[in-house]
């Protein structure tokens, strides 16, 4: 490659340069515009009445003192919503959920009235006056109490309802079960297994806690009947597919905007009661009104991640050759089934279950049940459950490695699909794109000398007067992301594509437009840079905008790693018909037939003559004042990506631990990363996402937890208990990479923001478990806390 | 998260903020960094009608070497203990343990008084102020008493401060040579209260302890000093059996309240560790 063609190249800032962030010079600035930062004239404020109890029933609502404060517009019960039939939504699960308590609250913290008052202060004062009289109902809370015979009836709205939005219910705090693989032949490779191993874990219940609550601002004008709507949404299409449908209002005339968005990790997905009710709060009085809930409504009452109790067999021979695998999980929903997964797979992408591993029979039913807990299941990676059925698949093959007393590396390497039997068919019928997992896994085991590390923990270990513990976790995980091929997934009966706008301006610049929405991974960065390589213009004169549904095309949003693998396809797809066009206007302008031309970075030449070319610049002015004839003028294409397959991103994680034997502290020692998602389109925010993605596993496996006493109430819902980490306690991460790119996608890329979550959470555990596993130990359950790892060192009788 | 309404005053001296406290009575709560109070406001957990902020009254604030003895504005903030040098010199105790209290945003505007004043056992002051046998200074309507800080706690939130009185300032001897002293404790996170705590004061002759005081963060409904360990330890050199029976007598003392950092077994075991860990520390300072 020539000097000056090089230098071209670097001009576009295309993919693979690790250009910087275009969002951050606002975020650091102060200059963001968030939620909470609109203001409109007239906008009332909106607070919300919450149920201080679990489950009891409502008798009586007195509004009377609330509606006598000066400065209260508006107090509404569900009995205010029944006449227009609001007080009860859909729920993306195809359940219904109470936007305001109907009779009955079902979990503590259940959205119970709203205030609507002139200011923020005014209806927090109004809300302490709203008299709520309740009746107590007895609290069911872990979901094999609640399939008891005699559990309480939490749902009484589903009496009689035998059939629900996922096939039979058995019971009346039954959701769904649901099954994937071969039961028939999973058995019979259990029947006749040499080894099995089983294990019980739980995942427990955690939540995002995204930097920004959610909240919205709901501005309804009377007079010309159009909604705007301003909303925390990783998805406002969605969003305004389902404010059209509950309120009749038609689509055209509701416009939802996602401004910037502070962290979203599935927490801002669904729809929930605050936004119906500060909409309806908006029609009713004809003026805006804000609603934003504050950091202990949001880890009380949004999506919350996890809450499975699983439990996994394997079946194998004794050099641990996995020969079969069965999981059954009963999943805790909480009081509404509020997932957002796509509608025929109530349990996500569980399935992916058999994780990297050739596994010749495999089954595992999921069954969703009902608590008197919030509903959510949607964060972290939870809609698509991928985080769960990692962390099971990871877990049992060391359990394995264990009772065959084989090292967990290589019972990995025996075991894994190797690099020739890609398109791989799990027998959970995923077809996995690509994938070189021995190559990945001998890099990792390389770089921090991995026989060293055991040499020095058997030295520990024979060391009675060692204060510490030393583990060594290893998953080696792979990811099923870009959801999804219309043809399996839908949400709300509307496939799961993507979608992209680009139009060039006359004088070269452009701007480009997506269904997608950023909450920090940098979209207008990166979908610039796949612009700026497909049609050579310099990505610093590309704008890219997203969140807004009156100017943006339809797309079902960013969650589950979906944005590169979908609309990354789509910008690629409908840049490459900008630049077929290019290619026509180009040979009309150069007077020679289109098969004489070759594109070169930023032009197209006349092959075999450097002097004879045309610019994208020059191009696009042509497209504005002289286009071929019979050829339209204007240089612009949409395109809608509907994927034929998902993507298989993978990843090889080590981490060493040690534990500190008189106080249960855990140090992170060393945590390496490396990560395969196909193509990388910007190296440095690769990198970020993987760090923040880590950081959250940390804060996750270390951490995390929301957990309920037998009355219900939530314990640790605020940011006092609730571990979010700052840089004084994560862990240095060390990242490295393979490339692996999809076959199928447009670009190779396959989605990596999800990876470092779902990967370093076993990864954590099996650091932990390690350090112990000398002592009989095959399994903790997260959290890894210095108080419950030092209750184990005590059970085990080795607490200093 | 919003607190009801409220009156504001903001006096420039002690006489004005102490008149101010004699007639709005009870409904009125002393503001000082704000860091305790505030959040029980916003969570409605209290509601006074008014509050008095001491933050304009200047000579509330700052230490100062005074006939004798070391002299802590009750005003002056967690940063400026750790940035004041005559602490570094005379009480290098103070800085060291001001470090582990919440973070940077809360060090800046929180007190050393309103630390102590709150009375809340797992508030760090409390216990350092017993082990470094602090007199607080109170001022009410008929002038200033003082109170030694063993004497200070009487139960959570609940003190030998009356209401109409003021802590205005803290007054600690300063160190003698190769005092050995340390703050070990253990948290969850950045910006935790303890689980445990432990706050040692020490002298040695040679490899034996001269003189010991121990305090304990957050493992009793007060703050709290190990005197049974204290007793044991002089004299004794400190060798693991000696450690281990310190660490025996204080968990026979503590009876913390078990709440999301760990149950009374954990924190029981914890006050024991974290001490021995100060005892340690402490005697390679005192060399
Ligand atoms: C995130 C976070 C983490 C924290 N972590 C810790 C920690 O690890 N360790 C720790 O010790 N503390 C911790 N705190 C508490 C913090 O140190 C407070 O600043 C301190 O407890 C109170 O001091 P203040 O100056 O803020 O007092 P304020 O909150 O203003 O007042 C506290 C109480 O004392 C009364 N009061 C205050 N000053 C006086 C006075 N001079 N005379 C009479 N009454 C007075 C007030 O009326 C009020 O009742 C934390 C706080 C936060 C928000």
């Amino acid at each position: 490659m020539n000097a000056p063609l090089k230098e071209r190249e670097q001009a576009l800032m295309g993919i693979g340069e690790s250009r910087l962030r275009k969002e951050d010079a606002r975020f650091i600035q102060g200059k963001g515009n968030y939620v909470d930062d609109v203001k409109m004239p007239g906008m009332l404020h909106m607070d919300i009445v919450r149920s201080p109890l679990a489950h009891a029933r409502i008798k009586r609502i007195n509004k009377e003192a609330a509606l006598a404060m000066p400065g209260v517009h508006a107090v509404l019960t569900a009995d205010d919503l029944k006449p227009l039939k609001l007080h009860w939504m859909p729920t993306l699960a195809g359940d219904v959920q109470a936007v305001l308590a109907d009779e009955k609250v079902v979990f503590q913290m259940q959205e119970v009235a709203i205030v609507i008052a002139d200011d923020r202060y005014i209806a927090a004062d109004a809300v302490e006056a709203v008299e709520v009289e309740y009746e107590e109902l007895p609290v069911v809370i872990n979901p094999f109490d609640a399939l008891k015979p005699d559990a309480p009836v939490i749902r009484e709205d589903l009496a009689g309802k035998t059939e629900g939005a996922h096939g039979a219910r058995t019971h009346h705090n039954h959701i769904f079960t649901w099954e994937a693989g071969d039961k028939s032949s999973a058995d019979a490779a259990f029947a006749n297994a040499p080894v099995t191993v089983k294990q019980d874990m739980f995942y427990p219940r955690v939540h995002p806690c995204p930097l920004e609550t959610c909240g919205c601002v709901a501005s309804f004008d009377p007079v010309r009947g159009e909604l705007t709507t301003y909303i925390t949404s990783q998805a406002p299409h969605v969003v305004r597919t389902v404010v059209s449908m509950l309120s009749g209002i038609p689509e055209s005339k509701v416009r939802i905007i996602s401004p910037d968005i502070g962290g979203g990790f599935g927490n801002k997905v669904g729809v929930y009661p605050g936004y119906v009710c500060a909409i309806v709060a908006s029609i009713v009085l004809g003026r805006p009104v804000k609603w934003v809930e504050d950091r202990i409504e949001n880890l009380s009452s949004t999506a919350f991640a996890r809450d499975y109790h699983m439990s996994g067999e394997l079946a194998a021979t004794p050099d641990g050759k996995i020969t079969g695998l069965r999981v059954e999980v009963v999943a805790d929903h909480g009081a509404f089934d509020a997932c957002a997964d796509p509608t025929k797979f109530p349990a996500g992408m569980f399935h992916i279950v058999s994780g990297s591993y050739d596994i010749p029979a495999a089954h595992c039913s999921v069954k969703g049940v009902y608590t008197n807990k919030a509903p959510g299941g949607v964060a972290y990676r939870c809609s698509f459950r991928v985080t769960e059925a990692v962390y099971l698949i990871e877990r049992m093959v060391d359990v394995l490695a264990q009772k065959l007393g084989i090292d967990k590396a290589e019972i990995r390497a025996r075991n894994f699909i190797r690099k020739d039997q890609f398109p791989y068919t799990s027998a959970f019928g995923f077809e996995y794109d690509s994938g070189d997992y021995h190559t990945a896994l001998q890099k990792v085991l390389d770089a921090v000398d991995y026989k060293a590390l055991r040499a020095e923990q058997a030295a520990k270990r024979a060391d009675p007067n060692s204060p510490t513990l030393m583990g060594i976790g290893l998953v080696t995980f792979t990811e099923v992301v870009g959801a999804g091929p219309s043809k399996m997934c839908d949400i709300l009966g509307v496939g799961m594509f993507d979608s992209c706008e680009i139009r060039v301006h006359p004088t070269g610049s452009a701007i480009a437009r997506m269904g997608t929405i950023t909450q920090g991974q940098g979209h207008q960065t990166t979908y610039a840079q796949i612009i700026a390589t497909e049609l050579g213009i310099p990505s610093e004169v590309i704008q890219v905008e997203e969140g807004d549904t009156s100017t943006a095309p339809y797309g079902l949003g960013t969650y589950g790693s979906r944005s590169t693998p979908v609309a990354g396809a789509a910008i690629a797809l409908a840049a490459r018909k900008i630049h077929a066009k290019a290619r026509k206007i180009a040979a009309h302008l150069l007077e020679v037939a289109e098969g004489d031309l070759e594109w070169e970075v930023d032009r197209f030449k006349v092959r075999g003559d450097d002097s004879r070319f045309k610019t994208m610049k020059d191009i696009s002015w042509a497209a504005y004042n002289q286009p071929p004839e019979g050829l339209e003028p204007g240089l612009e294409a949409v395109h809608y990506y509907d994927p034929p397959n998902f993507t298989y991103p993978f990843g090889i994680y080590l981490c060493v631990v040690d534990i500190d034997k008189a106080t249960g502290e855990t140090k992170i020692r060393r945590f390496y990363a490396l990560d395969d998602c196909g193509t990388r389109i910007n190296p440095m925010i690769i990198d970020g996402q993987i760090h923040g993605g880590l950081t959250e596993g940390f804060a996750v496996a270390m951490g995390q937890l929301l957990s309920f006493d037998e009355q219900g109430n939530i314990q640790g819902n605020s940011l006092m208990d609730y571990f979010v980490p700052t840089a004084v306690e994560t862990p240095k991460w060390e990242t490295d990479y393979t490339v692996t790119p999809s076959p199928h996608h447009p670009l190779g890329a396959k989605g990596v923001a999800e990876s470092p979550h779902v990967g370093s959470i076993p990864t954590f555990t099996s650091a932990i478990v390690d350090a112990l596993s000398h002592l009989g130990v095959t399994h903790v359950d997260m959290p890894h806390t210095a108080y419950r790892t030092w209750k184990e060192l005590k059970r085990l009788g080795v607490a200093q | 998260m919003i607190p009801p309404s409220f009156d504001y005053h903001a006096p420039s001296t002690v006489a004005e903020a102490v008149g101010l406290l004699a007639q709005l009575g009870d409904d009125a709560k002393i503001l000082a960094g704000g860091h305790s109070l505030l959040p029980m406001m916003k969570l409605r957990f209290a509601e006074p009608a008014a509050l008095i902020d001491l933050n304009r009254i200047d000579a509330l604030r700052g230490v100062s070497e005074e006939g004798g003895l070391i002299r802590i504005g009750a005003m002056t903030t967690e940063n400026q203990l750790i940035a004041s040098d005559l602490l570094k010199a005379k009480v290098p105790l103070l800085p060291e343990a001001a470090r582990q209290i919440a973070d940077p945003q809360v060090r800046n505007r929180g007190t050393i008084g309103g630390d102590i004043a709150h009375g809340d056992p797992a508030n760090d002051h409390p216990a350092i102020a017993m082990a470094l046998e602090a007199t607080l200074v109170l001022t009410g309507p008929n002038g200033e008493r003082q109170v030694p800080a063993t004497e200070f706690f009487l139960g959570t939130y609940f003190t030998a401060m009356e209401a109409d009185e003021i802590l205005t300032a803290i007054l600690i001897q300063p160190f003698a040579p190769k005092t050995g002293y340390a703050y070990t404790k253990l948290k969850r996170k950045t910006g935790d209260w303890a689980t445990a705590a432990a706050a040692v004061v020490m002298t040695m002759d040679g490899e034996r302890v001269a003189s010991v005081r121990i305090g304990l963060t957050n493992v009793a409904p007060t703050a709290m000093r190990a005197s049974d360990a204290e007793q044991f330890l002089v004299g004794k050199s400190l060798d693991a059996v000696t450690l281990d029976e310190v660490a025996r007598l204080v968990r026979a003392v503590a009876e913390p309240a078990a709440d999301l950092r760990g149950d009374e077994e954990y924190k029981t075991a914890m006050a024991g560790e974290m001490t021995k860990r100060a005892l340690r520390q402490a005697a390679e300072r005192c060399r």
